[in-house]
């Protein structure tokens, strides 16, 4: 009975929510670690299949799949990480560059081979299906849903920085390395950790992404766009700034197909261009 | 790099570093060999000249400049584009249709210089994405102009000093291509070797210590990025011209990727390394064309991860 | 501030002023770095910095140089306000620097290292017709400059490969190419083994007497020898300055300094 565009703005931010908890993580290692991370999407693939496995292999409860995505994605970020990413700390950007790129590909082909080119589909829980109503509206039980475990990330990754400790060593790695080394922070495993974190989030969105977006091995890069736009426009190192961009880019994405398709991702692109202009560390980045 | 002697004078090793290394006469006989023993590869031929006269493009502002662009395939495009409307509205002569198409390449690239230059790092990478993005999306949209998926049609080319027509047994395609590379390439290796050159090299080398000492490294970026996005157009408009047919291809995201990775090949920043890299990454494209995409992009990743790993001073230093 | 000794100082010397600071002061946040800086560098002068780790000497050489924008203040080259220069405009009217740590091409030798930085000062960096190996004018001077510190014999070198104290050496001859009229010298010797240092010094020692030094030294030694001014500077504000007797006999300078005595 409302006007469809409450709907459409619903859709969206729960697209945005979705993205968030992909792009969160990218943020927050990019602003720590300067380090260009373009796998960082095929982490998230590599949590979607992970969930994918539990559930129609072993029967798994889908809810239950989202931590085991979350913790299969930070295992292998903590693996790469020392094997590979670490040297690469103090390297170029070219080189940041293509190390994840080819790592990202080596993912999509192996994802090819493992589970085949089609969309995978995962058996949402019956508590999550269907609809729910609300002022009139029709509103997806799942995507209230996602919207919730986004809020609840944000949440925790805010107490966590402000809290506690290791988010204490966080907060004064990114903001001045040497003075931390200094004070006998040990910020090799802070980056380390920190990026298990965000490799785990972005597994964890992988997960929830399935039944929005569907899951087949080319998400490593699909989505890798908006990540990598929502990352630059919103910040690097700032999680509001993230939440903010993220909102922005769903709704503008879902409100742009629905009322002006002809457009298509133009202007995604043209404000992130004209945003980085005017901010190049993005609207609330640091340093 | 040539060694020194005892008996030389700085400025004789500095000149020296300019002579022709007899490898250099040994290559450019070697692309005249697809004539003779690859007489129905020549289109093939053609295409991994118009790839190499991009790729050295790139070469200059990532190899020497050490700026990373995700986006140069919007010049390539635009080149293309250009090159093939000028034809299909009537005016099909290939080599001033060429000086115009790089002459619109060269002043997008002009005017989008003044953005590049001020930014590094991340931001440059997405600034350079972004607009080639952009490109693309333009193109894509803009079906009245460039034809959008389905390509542009009705390009018509007159022969080539009104005698050499574009036929489909490509040897007037292969020697126009070839001609334009070496030429092209011959002003790219003076460029290289001039003071210039050591200019691009210096803020590849060092950032902070060009401004301390005298130099604006941001006219130089200009300079160097209008100079490659003209070469980039006059490439696309080789291909437009060669094949009489322009498609989204030419602008989008995945030439812009093949490049890079070609550059990596042949190793960036040596002059030859994206005119080798396009050799083999075509060649081998072309003779693994049955398998699927994913699996080829499977030893791309292969490669890169290597090639990363193991290059002591990274890829731009070794 | 200009005390009575300043002035005769200056009354004194008759000399013009090669650079200068005036309330110059910077900030990040809270944290004070510069604070109401005043300097007087005359022509020809040799003076050093010195002070505590921390106290701001380099960030001091970045507001100078135009690398940092200081909230306040003035920095005048010659009588000059180049406050609103750029880094390389200050290059260009003859304010150059070394940097603490090595701030080299490090994939270029020597040779093509110092011939870009000539071939800056001169103009023809943007040409990109002729090669580099044609412009015989450039590379002479280059070679000079580089044979005056003794790295001709190593200037083919790629610079990653020059042992630390030529390295250093380098950092010194990419200044001198630009001809400066005033160089700040940001630790020169830091780093160098024993056993290279004294080259450093001895090139440090052979600058021409026009040109005005500022240099940043930890050492004692080093800065009795070739300084004949001394400013001291702790927690980003002048703590005292004055001829090297002055300073050596200041108490306070010493209880600054406690537990530091020896170079850090």
């Amino acid at each position: 009975m409302l006007f469809p565009i409450f709907g459409v703005l619903f859709d969206g931010i729960a697209y945005g929510m979705l993205l968030f908890v992909l792009s969160v993580g990218l943020s927050v290692t990019l602003g720590l670690m300067n380090f260009v991370n373009l796998a960082h999407c095929a982490f998230a693939m590599l949590g979607g299949y992970v969930t994918v496995t539990l559930v129609n292999e072993f029967q798994w409860p889908f809810l239950a799949t989202l931590p085991a995505a979350f913790i299969a994605a930070a295992i292998v970020s903590v693996a790469l990480e020392r094997v590979l990413y670490r040297r690469l700390y103090r390297s170029s950007d070219l080189d940041q560059v293509l190390l994840t790129i080819g790592l990202a590909f080596i993912s999509v082909a192996a994802a090819a081979y493992v589970f085949g080119t089609t969309q995978q589909p995962v058996e949402t829980p019956t508590i999550l299906r269907g609809s729910v109503g609300v002022l009139g509206m029709d509103l997806s039980k799942y995507r209230l849903f996602l919207i919730g475990v986004a809020l609840a990330v944000t949440m925790l990754l805010v107490a966590g920085l402000e809290y506690t400790r290791f988010g204490a060593q966080v907060r004064a790695a990114v903001d001045n390395q040497r003075m931390a080394r200094g004070l006998g922070i040990d910020v090799d495993r802070t980056f380390a950790s920190t990026f298990a974190l965000g490799c785990g989030l972005a597994g964890l969105g992988g997960a929830l992404a399935i039944e929005i977006v569907g899951l087949d091995p080319n998400f490593a890069f699909t989505y890798l766009v908006y990540v990598l736009i929502i990352v630059s426009v919103g910040g690097l190192g700032s999680i509001a700034g993230s939440l903010i961009a993220a909102i922005l880019i769903g709704v503008s994405d879902v409100a742009g197909k629905y009322y002006a398709p002809e457009l298509g991702a133009f202007l995604i692109y043209l404000v992130m261009v004209v945003v980085l202009m005017w901010r190049p560390l993005g609207l609330f980045g640091r340093r | 790099m040539a060694l020194a002697t005892a008996t030389m004078t700085p400025q004789g090793y500095l000149q020296a570093q300019s002579r022709w290394h007899p490898l250099e006469i040994v290559f450019w006989l070697a692309t005249l060999l697809p004539f003779m023993l690859f007489p129905d590869y020549l289109s093939l031929a053609s295409q991994i000249a118009i790839t190499a006269l991009f790729a050295l493009s790139l070469d200059i502002i990532l190899g020497y400049a050490g700026l990373v662009s995700l986006g140069h395939a919007a010049f390539f495009g635009i080149g293309a584009y250009t090159a093939g409307l000028i034809s299909k509205f009537g005016w099909g002569e290939p080599l001033t249709g060429l000086v115009l198409a790089a002459a619109a390449a060269g002043l997008v690239g002009f005017a989008v210089s003044f953005i590049i230059a001020r930014f590094r790092h991340f931001t440059l990478i997405m600034i350079t994405l972004g607009l080639g993005l952009l490109a693309f999306e333009a193109a894509n949209r803009a079906h009245w102009l460039t034809g959008g998926s389905d390509g542009l049609q009705g390009i018509s080319m007159w022969p080539v000093f009104g005698l050499f027509k574009f036929d489909l047994y490509g040897y007037t395609a292969y020697t126009y291509s070839l001609i334009v590379l070496f030429i092209v390439f011959l002003g790219t290796r003076r460029l290289i070797n001039s003071p210039f050159g050591l200019a691009l090299r210096g803020i590849r080398e060092n950032w902070v210590r060009m401004p301390a000492i005298g130099a604006d490294s941001r006219a130089h970026i200009r300079k160097a990025f209008t100079i490659a996005a003209a070469i980039a157009g006059l490439a696309g408009a080789v291909l437009a011209q060669t094949t009489e047919n322009v498609s989204l291809e030419s602008i989008s995201f995945q030439r812009s990727a093949d490049v890079l990775v070609m550059l990596v090949l042949g190793g960036a920043g040596r002059l030859y390394g994206g005119l080798i890299g396009a050799v083999i990454f075509m060649v081998a494209r072309d003779q693994f064309s049955g398998i699927a995409p994913q699996y080829w992009y499977f030893w791309i990743g292969v490669l890169l991860v290597t090639f990363v790993m193991i290059l002591p001073n990274g890829i731009l230093g070794g | 501030m200009s005390t009575p000794a300043h002035d005769a100082e200056d009354a004194i010397a008759g000399s013009a002023i090669a650079l200068a600071t005036r309330g110059l002061s910077k900030s990040f946040g809270s944290l004070s770095v510069a604070r109401n800086i005043e300097i007087n560098l005359p022509a020809g002068a040799r003076y050093a910095l010195i002070g505590p780790n921390g106290a701001g000497k380099t960030t001091l050489i970045n507001l100078m140089t135009g690398m940092l924008a200081p909230n306040a203040g003035q920095i005048l080259l010659g009588g000059e306000d180049i406050t609103a220069l750029g880094p390389q405009e200050r290059v260009r009217r003859g304010l150059a620097r070394t940097f603490q740590i090595n701030t080299l091409f490090a994939g270029l030798n020597a040779l093509e290292a110092v011939t870009l930085a000539v071939a800056e000062r001169r103009g023809v960096a943007g040409r990109f017709w002729r090669g580099v190996g044609s412009h015989s004018e450039t590379i002479d001077e280059a070679y000079e400059i580089l044979s005056k510190l003794r790295l001709g014999d190593s200037c083919y070198q790629i610079t990653r490969e020059l042992p630390y104290g030529r390295q250093r050496l380098l950092e010194i001859a990419l200044a001198l190419a630009t001809r400066p009229k005033v160089l700040l010298l940001d630790e020169p010797a830091a780093g160098v083994p024993q056993e290279e240092s004294g080259e450093v010094f001895e090139a440090v020692a052979g600058l021409s007497d026009n040109l005005t030094l500022l240099f940043i030294e930890h050492d004692m030694h080093v800065v009795f020898r070739f300084a004949s001014h001394i400013i001291v500077l702790v927690s980003g504000a002048i703590f005292t300055e004055g001829p090297p007797a002055k300073i050596a006999a200041d108490p306070g300078v010493r209880e600054v300094y406690l537990g530091k005595r020896k170079h850090g």
